[in-house]
């Protein structure tokens, strides 16, 4: 090595100080993966394999396939016009009698109950007439249940036969196929879900805007007191914080309900007569007013810490400059805390549509969320597809809010506390 | 094939204790390890009246201990739960026949030979003969027969005019006040009918039509903006008490408690009470833990006990005539009970089936008109 | 927040109507918490104050609902099963979540954003989703209704506020202070010990109360994981307010209350130290 000066730099043992570099880095990087590790590890298993499953749930469709083997084999080649061959009833026949035999047509009586109202009944009842069932079975089984006789049920088996399905999808976003396979829209007696999406987003957009007509103001004096009181008053914003969900819900109904503190303070001081009481839970009302109490703090937390970087010098400046009190607010002061009003307003949003025991516990008919149906399905209906469809929808508009923080604010600015 | 495979091993169980005779199923309870049974039911007063009219006779004769585990409400959705992770931690479930139908289609619980795993009556009649009609499912065998009934505070209404019929609940000029009624619509459907003047043979066979179920609906509209929806069976009950509705739709054993243990002035309108049967199914695999319990908790003894403290009416027709007094109040119980022929002169019998087919679609539609 | 000297009358007045708005909201927040203490010793079994609560009258108050929560051992089994799973979750989280943060406080960490970004999802992502989904899977994998499929999940909902308040933490952590102690004579491990432990603990205690209190909060994934040998407290709760609700939740409802001040004083007692270790004095 010449002693040139542009010789590159080395270190004491004579590597290149580049390369030396270099590996310090990749060392320190490896050790940095190496520390995460467990931890995502963890998470993948006990987090994102459950969201993944619950995804792939939403569309996997085994049930006809499995269940109805043959008559999926025979179908091959109808031509959809009439009712299929003897040799497609004798594969159901088959089909079911193996079934009944195994115990295991419930799973594909569910499914296809969930495309057209009939067809438990159908398989149950067919299933257990089969022992005494001759050939031919084309007339044997019309006999014993009218859908087999109609081609909308052999197009529906068909068209169930596929190993993926979109129909829990359709059925979240009420349109449904028609047995063509067109999408339409379900009749309008049965759209349910896509009203709860939107009133989800519209109170939940509402609680957001209350939170922040409740949260400037507070925001706004804590971060103009000086610490030493500010320290206290945060307090009472952190109790709430850190009292159990609960709880909190439970002070609303205690104060909220017919015979509550509230109502009854109103009927003492005469506002109201006895009969007349308010009815302020077990709807819209209860759940506005407690979702709100209960997502104030996060709303004041991120807008505290915004507001806290704005020097008060610049208000003085724009006074100093002859601008009247509300106009340096809206123009000089305002604008720094849009931040802290996006953090705060997306936050608050993203919490607020996944919530599912306040509205469940308050809000009564009205006041109930998307949240509350994908219970309803998971406990109640037993339909887990749609359950999972449905959650799959909201998991995916959280998502999208979730980037927009990201992009907006940075995860790891959030602070706690 | 697993579950086929559980399925054979338990005919075969099932045919070796045959042999054994049973004689030995008396036997061996004696024989037996002390052993913990898990046991799911409704809570509430429905379990109070298991708990002393089969648990404690039970526990104090065995050593066993039981387990109440109130998840009824949800137990197909455990049941599944609990078979897919292969690890069934119920020993007996307490459940409604709909439920029945579809968990043993499933093949989640057992298959029951009646004859051969429940007691014969006193006189020596099968169990196949001496229980109620719809009693014994494929994979179900009936306790108790209950009734969905709307009952009324009698507080509210002047002395000389009671409501006595299920028209009255829709008629809102004569009788006004708030109703509680079920947030499902099961009940309110048939009743809607029954009040439009439908004759209560017919009114399956009209909710299978799209005027039918319209017609349930229009009925329905008529009271909608005075009734609060319940959801949980311990509701009710209060909502009456606390007088924030005039009448509610109920199980009858809460109703009846309410009136015995608390002296609350309710009255139940029996006519065109739902009735339906509600019983044991045994999750696959757990025939042979449960076998000496279920033959002692469905014996004509303990079916005409359980009336003692709750008005279900027993599912054995050897159990109705022991029926007799309120366990604490000593009141006759038989007027009390869905069963006793005045009150059952105009009763529907829940059509199962038609439920099965029908409740995915009509709770939708049901929701969406609560929606509107 | 002093009025400046040269503020208006008309600002004057505005001063004053801001500070009680700003009253009223406050006591929006915290009302709600103090009103259910008093009626948590109503001797009868209603929701609102009696009239001997409102004139004083010692007749008007009980501690029945005390009692009652402390004779039943439905209770009593769920205080139990919600210390145990806090417990378990909040050392699971803690640890797995410390030596994430080393990792990702090191100014080498690659793909920061995006591990980041998923290491915070269960606090993002809705309960009921998260309960949903983990019900399917738990289900498969024979941890539905166990204390460790309660204790796991929890453990990944708890993750996240170790995470965060623990970066955060490090990030504010002065790393010539290591370099002063290697100059000062100190090995790495007496460094580690004397220096680096002390000011990091309450970043860490901090992140395991915050993991504990969610365990110890939370209902939905219990709702749908647990099973009736891991009913917590707030499972408790839920179905009281659901069925029957009695004064006796109100009584929990108490106490729990006084135990959420317990955990924000030692908070802000942690948070001063911090600063104080930091150099950096509260006002």
């Amino acid at each position: 090595m010449s002693e040139s000066p542009a010789s590159p730099l080395t270190t004491a043992d004579g590597v290149p100080l580049k390369v030396s570099l270099r590996r310090a880095v990749r060392r320190s990087k490896v050790k940095a993966l190496l520390l995460v590790s467990p931890l995502l590890l963890f998470l993948i298993i006990a987090f994102v394999m459950p969201i993944f499953d619950m995804l792939w749930r939403s569309v996997d469709n085994p049930e006809v396939s499995a269940g109805l083997t043959r008559t999926v084999e025979a179908l091959e080649g109808w031509d959809r016009q009439s009712l299929p061959d003897e040799h497609v009833f004798a594969a159901l026949a088959a089909d079911l009698q193996e079934g009944q035999e195994a115990r295991n047509l419930g799973l594909l009586s569910s499914r296809l109950n969930y495309e057209q109202s009939g067809m438990r009944s159908a398989i149950t009842r067919t299933a257990r007439g089969l022992r005494t069932m001759e050939p031919p079975y084309k007339e044997a089984l019309i006999e014993a249940h009218d859908n087999w006789g109609e081609v909308d049920t052999w197009k529906l088996i068909e068209r169930e036969a596929t190993p993926l399905t979109m129909s829990y999808y359709l059925m979240a976003l009420d349109r449904q196929l028609t047995p063509d396979g067109e999408i339409v829209r379900a009749p309008e007696n049965q759209r349910i879900h896509v009203n709860l999406f939107w009133r989800t987003f519209w109170m939940s957009g509402v609680i957001t805007g209350l939170t922040l007509l409740l949260g400037y103001p507070i925001a706004f004096l804590l971060a103009n007191l000086p610490l030493r009181h500010s320290n206290l008053l945060m307090i009472l914003v952190l109790l709430p914080f850190w009292t159990s969900l609960l709880v909190r819900t439970t002070t609303w109904i205690a104060i909220l309900q017919s015979q509550g503190v509230l109502n009854d303070v109103m009927v003492a001081i005469g506002v109201i007569a006895d009969e007349a009481r308010w009815q302020m839970i077990h709807n819209k009302t209860g759940t506005i007013v407690a979702m709100t109490h209960i997502l104030l703090p996060f709303m004041i937390l991120p807008l505290y810490s915004v507001m806290k970087t704005i020097p008060p010098s610049y208000m003085r400046a724009a006074r100093s400059l002859g601008g009247r009190p509300f106009l340096c607010f809206r123009r000089v002061y305002f604008p720094l805390t849009i931040p802290g009003i996006a953090a705060g307003g997306i936050l608050v949003f993203i919490l607020s549509i996944g919530y599912y025991i306040t509205p469940a516990l308050v809000g009564g008919q009205s006041g109930r969320f998307i949240t509350n149906y994908i219970a309803y399905h998971m406990q109640t209906s037993l339909n887990w597809g749609l359950a999972a469809a449905i959650a799959s929808i909201l998991l995916f508009v959280v998502i999208i809010f979730y980037l927009v923080f990201n992009r907006l604010i940075g995860v790891d600015k959030v602070k706690l506390g | 094939m697993k579950l086929q495979g559980n399925h054979k091993r338990a005919v075969r169980r099932t045919l070796a204790l045959a042999v054994a005779s049973a004689s030995v199923v008396g036997l061996s309870s004696m024989a037996q390890a002390q052993q913990t049974l898990n046991i799911v039911s409704w809570g509430g007063a429905y379990s109070m009246s298991q708990q002393e009219a089969y648990h404690e006779p039970w526990m104090e004769k065995t050593g066993d201990e039981i387990v109440n585990i109130d998840r009824s409400a949800n137990a197909l959705a455990g049941l599944r739960a609990q078979s897919q992770a292969g690890n069934v931690t119920w020993d007996l479930v307490d459940m409604l026949p709909a439920d029945a139908m579809i968990a043993c289609a499933e093949g989640l619980i057992e298959p029951l030979d009646h004859d051969e795993l429940l007691a014969d009556a006193p006189d020596g009649t099968p169990p196949s003969e001496d229980f109620v009609d719809g009693a014994l499912g494929e994979c179900f065998v009936a306790s108790i027969v209950y009734s969905n009934i709307v009952a009324f505070n009698s507080e509210m209404f002047p002395e000389d005019n009671q409501p006595s019929t299920i028209k009255d609940v829709f008629d809102l000029e004569n009788y006004p006040g708030q109703r509680a009624l079920m947030r499902r619509p099961i009940n309110n459907l048939e009743w809607a009918l029954i009040a439009d003047g439908v004759d209560r043979d017919d009114v399956y066979d009209m909710l299978e039509t799209e005027e039918g179920i319209q017609r349930a609906f229009a009925k329905l509209d008529t009271i909608k903006d005075n009734v609060i929806w319940w959801e949980e069976g311990a509701q009710p009950p209060q909502l009456l008490a606390d007088q924030e509705v005039a009448f509610a739709s109920a199980y009858n054993g809460r109703i009846f408690d309410a009136m015995v243990s608390e002296d609350q002035p309710f009255e139940i309108i029996w006519d065109a009470q739902v009735f339906e049967l509600d019983g044991w199914v045994v999750p696959t695999g757990k025939l042979d833990k449960v076998r000496d319990y279920l033959y002692f908790a469905t014996d004509t003894q303990r079916l005409a006990d359980q009336a003692q403290y709750i008005s279900y009416g027993p599912a054995r027709m050897s159990s109705s005539d022991m029926v007799s007094t309120h366990a604490e109040a000593g009141i006759d119980m038989m007027p009390h009970m869905p069963t006793y022929p005045p009150n059952f002169a105009t009763a529907i019998q829940k059509d199962d089936e038609f439920w099965a087919d029908y409740s995915d679609e009509l709770s939708q539609r049901f929701d969406a008109w609560l929606a509107q | 927040m002093a009025i400046p000297s040269y503020a208006t009358r008309g600002e004057r007045i505005w001063h004053y109507v801001f500070l009680g708005i700003c009253a009223l909201i406050f006591l929006f927040l915290v009302g709600p918490l103090l009103i259910i203490i008093p009626l948590s010793f109503n001797a009868q079994p209603y929701f609102t104050f009696s009239q001997k609560m409102l004139t004083l009258d010692p007749e008007g108050f009980s501690l029945r609902w005390y009692q009652d929560f402390f004779t039943s051992r439905a209770w009593l089994n769920a205080i139990k099963n919600s210390f145990i799973i806090g417990i378990a979750s909040t050392i699971l989280a803690t640890v797995l979540g410390t030596i994430a943060a080393l990792g990702l406080s090191s100014r080498n960490m690659p793909a920061r954003g995006v591990i980041m970004a998923l290491l915070i999802s269960p606090m993002i992502v809705p309960l009921i989703i998260s309960a949903a989904a983990m019900f399917f899977f738990f289900s498969k994998v024979n941890l539905a209704q166990t204390y460790l499929g309660v204790i796991l999940a929890h453990t990944a909902l708890g993750i996240p506020f170790v995470v965060i308040t623990v970066t955060a933490t490090l990030s504010s952590f002065d790393t010539t202070l290591i370099r002063a102690a290697h100059s000062l004579g100190a090995n790495p491990t007496r460094t580690f010990f004397k220096v680096v432990l002390p000011l990091v603990t309450p970043g860490v205690v901090s992140g395991a109360l915050f993991a504990f209190i969610t365990s110890f909060d939370e209902v939905v994934v219990v709702l749908f994981i647990a099973g009736p040998e891991q009913r917590t407290m707030p499972i408790q709760m839920w179905s009281g307010i659901r069925e029957q609700i009695s004064p006796t939740i109100l009584a929990v409802a108490t106490m729990l209350v006084l135990l959420s001040m317990l955990m924000l004083t030692t908070l802000e007692l942690l948070r001063r130290r911090g600063e104080r270790m930091r150099g950096l004095t509260p006002g």
